[in-house]
């Protein structure tokens, strides 16, 4: 197969311990990666030699434990900020994923900002976690949410973008990647719009972490936000970053322990940054998990990952669409980690059934973006998403197994 | 036929298949033959929500047995109703409530059931119980 020479999907899998197993006795191929992607054992190892050795509450300790483990979650932190290109670790806030991310900012941001009447703008095709967070802001203040529209491929429509800045939302948030169409979007240029407006932009990069290089001062996004689990990371982490200007201006998220400086029955004086958006203790061996993963796909390089899944994508594309009566929802020109699809007239259940039977593992539904299905007229589709450790002949493996169900199914 | 001796039945049908692929094919054939939901009660009034498939499901009641009726967008979905309905329906209210169904476990297709499938069929198996204890009420009043 049309591997690229320097770059080795078939050595990369043998560091993931989880994908080498049957399911139903056939070999498991795993293409929910957009879910969740697996771990590789140096950071299952990470996770086990901190709870083994290390483990212990970090910042409040003199003794010899805590002081190890707060070194190791502010380098931690320190390696994440350097891995998006942050010019200072503490713009990089450690939630608990991508959810919990957006939740802040909408609490935070929309107390900094959002008056009666405000707006937030948004696209199509936004997954529920960077949708409904907004949503409620907008609805607390008798607000707007403004929804960005998207053409019959599945791409933004850029001049309803620029039309829609011009309402003067509070802020422009919109996802890197689509998790239900795979759609690329250009941000950099969207990014370019929304501050000629005087509107800042929050970047969902939950989809691109894994899968292109991310710069976020060359992009100038004032935040960008992703969780660890779907970047060969634990569950249980996710980053916010945000510009130092704004995080000193926006208000604390949540109260408690560790983000204050002084406190009284009276009043509160706020620990400085990142400790005002950490309140309580947070998921310290996620958060090295995540510092050893990045590590990890650093030594790989996202650069050769990307180039390696666009053609693996491509590959896919081109075989999936000649199956007969095959639909690909989503036929962005910029596309890259998921193919979301239909088989005939078939309920995606159906064919996501007999896929699971042999042995793949593809998602069934809406992906959590139900109005990006109401736009395609679709009650759902199968999703294929891939990561660096899938390969070629995995990909025709999958359409082998599509191609029967076409057979079984129409 | 009891309840039980048409489960014995379909487990039979069902044991000639090696293959899970062949065993599928023949359940989708089955749904071709599901006693079809008359369309005007092919309505919300009538829908089993089960977010990943839709399941619509009627029940009459002709001298003192319940009759089932039903739809589904899923073909797979849909051989699972023939089956329930062919084991169900045309049967006492009693038979209905006191029906274990535990024939699909033997067949190896009760993971369809499950409450994390969110295909609708788990309802389904609940309104058709339900249906029976309101006809039973019907007649002992
Ligand atoms: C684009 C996008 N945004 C947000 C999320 C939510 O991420 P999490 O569940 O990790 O908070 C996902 C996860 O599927 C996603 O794909």
């Amino acid at each position: 197969m049309e591997t690229l020479p320097a770059f080795r999907a078939e050595t990369i899998r043998n560091d993931f311990p989880a994908l080498h197993q049957k399911v139903y006795n056939k070999p498991l191929v795993y293409l929910d990666n957009a879910a969740t992607t697996q771990k590789p054992s140096v950071v299952i190892q990470r996770l086990s030699d901190y709870y083994a050795n290390e483990n212990c509450n970090i910042h409040r300790g003199v003794h010899y434990l805590s002081q190890q483990a707060t070194a190791a979650f502010e380098q931690a932190r320190a390696v994440t900020a350097r891995f998006i290109g942050a010019q200072k670790a503490h713009e990089v806030i450690f939630t608990k994923g991508t959810t919990e991310s957006i939740n802040l900012m909408a609490d935070s941001l929309g107390r900094l900002l959002m008056k009666n009447g405000g707006s937030v703008l948004i696209t199509g095709m936004e997954h529920h976690a960077n949708l409904i967070p907004w949503q409620q802001l907008c609805l607390q203040h008798q607000g707007k949410l403004l929804v960005t529209r998207l053409n019959e491929k599945g791409e933004i429509d850029l001049d309803h973008f620029a039309e829609l800045l011009k309402q003067g939302p509070v802020i422009a948030a919109f996802a890197h990647i689509s998790n239900a169409l795979g759609t690329i979007s250009p941000v950099a240029e969207m990014i370019r719009l929304a501050h000629d407006a005087g509107v800042p932009v929050l970047i969902d990069g939950a989809q691109s972490i894994a899968h292109c290089p991310v710069d976020v001062t060359e992009l100038d996004c004032d935040f960008f936000v992703f969780s660890g689990h779907k970047v060969y990371a634990p569950m249980g982490v996710g980053v916010l970053y945000g510009k130092e200007e704004w995080l000193l201006k926006m208000p604390p998220y949540q109260f408690g322990g560790e983000m204050v400086d002084q406190v009284s029955f009276e009043k509160t004086s706020f620990n400085d940054l990142p400790f005002k958006f950490e309140a309580g203790t947070p998921n310290v061996g996620a958060v090295l998990g995540l510092e050893t993963a990045l590590n990890y796909l650093n030594r790989i390089g996202v650069a050769a990952v990307g180039a390696y899944e666009h053609s693996l994508i491509e590959h896919a594309l081109a075989k999936l669409s000649a199956i007969d009566g095959l639909r690909v929802v989503g036929q962005a020109a910029q596309r890259a980690s998921v193919i979301s699809f239909l088989i005939g007239d078939s309920h995606p259940y159906d064919g996501g059934t007999l896929l699971d039977k042999m042995g793949f593992a593809v998602r069934t539904g809406h992906h959590c973006a139900q109005p990006v299905m109401d736009i395609f007229g679709v009650p759902g589709t199968i999703r294929a998403s891939i990561a660096m450790y899938n390969t070629f002949d995995e990909v025709d493996r999958l359409c082998e197994a599509v191609q029967r169900c076409a057979t079984m199914l129409t | 036929m009891t309840i039980e001796q048409t489960e014995q039945q379909i487990i039979e049908e069902f044991s000639i298949f090696e293959d899970w692929l062949d065993k599928y094919n023949y359940l989708i054939e089955c749904g071709k033959d599901v006693p079809l939901i008359d369309a005007r009660y092919k309505t919300n009034n009538y829908l089993i929500s089960g977010c990943q498939s839709r399941v619509w499901l009627h029940a009459d009641f002709i001298d003192g047995k319940v009759y089932f009726t039903a739809d589904s967008d899923a073909v797979i979905t849909k051989g699972i109703i023939y089956l329930l309905i062919r084991v169900l329906s045309g049967r006492r209210p009693d038979e209905i409530i006191g029906a274990s169904l535990a024939f699909l476990e033997v067949i190896g297709l009760k993971e369809h059931l499950s409450p994390t499938r969110s295909n609708g069929l788990l309802s389904m198996v609940k309104q058709m119980k339900l249906y029976a204890q309101v006809f039973k009420l019907k007649m002992s009043n």
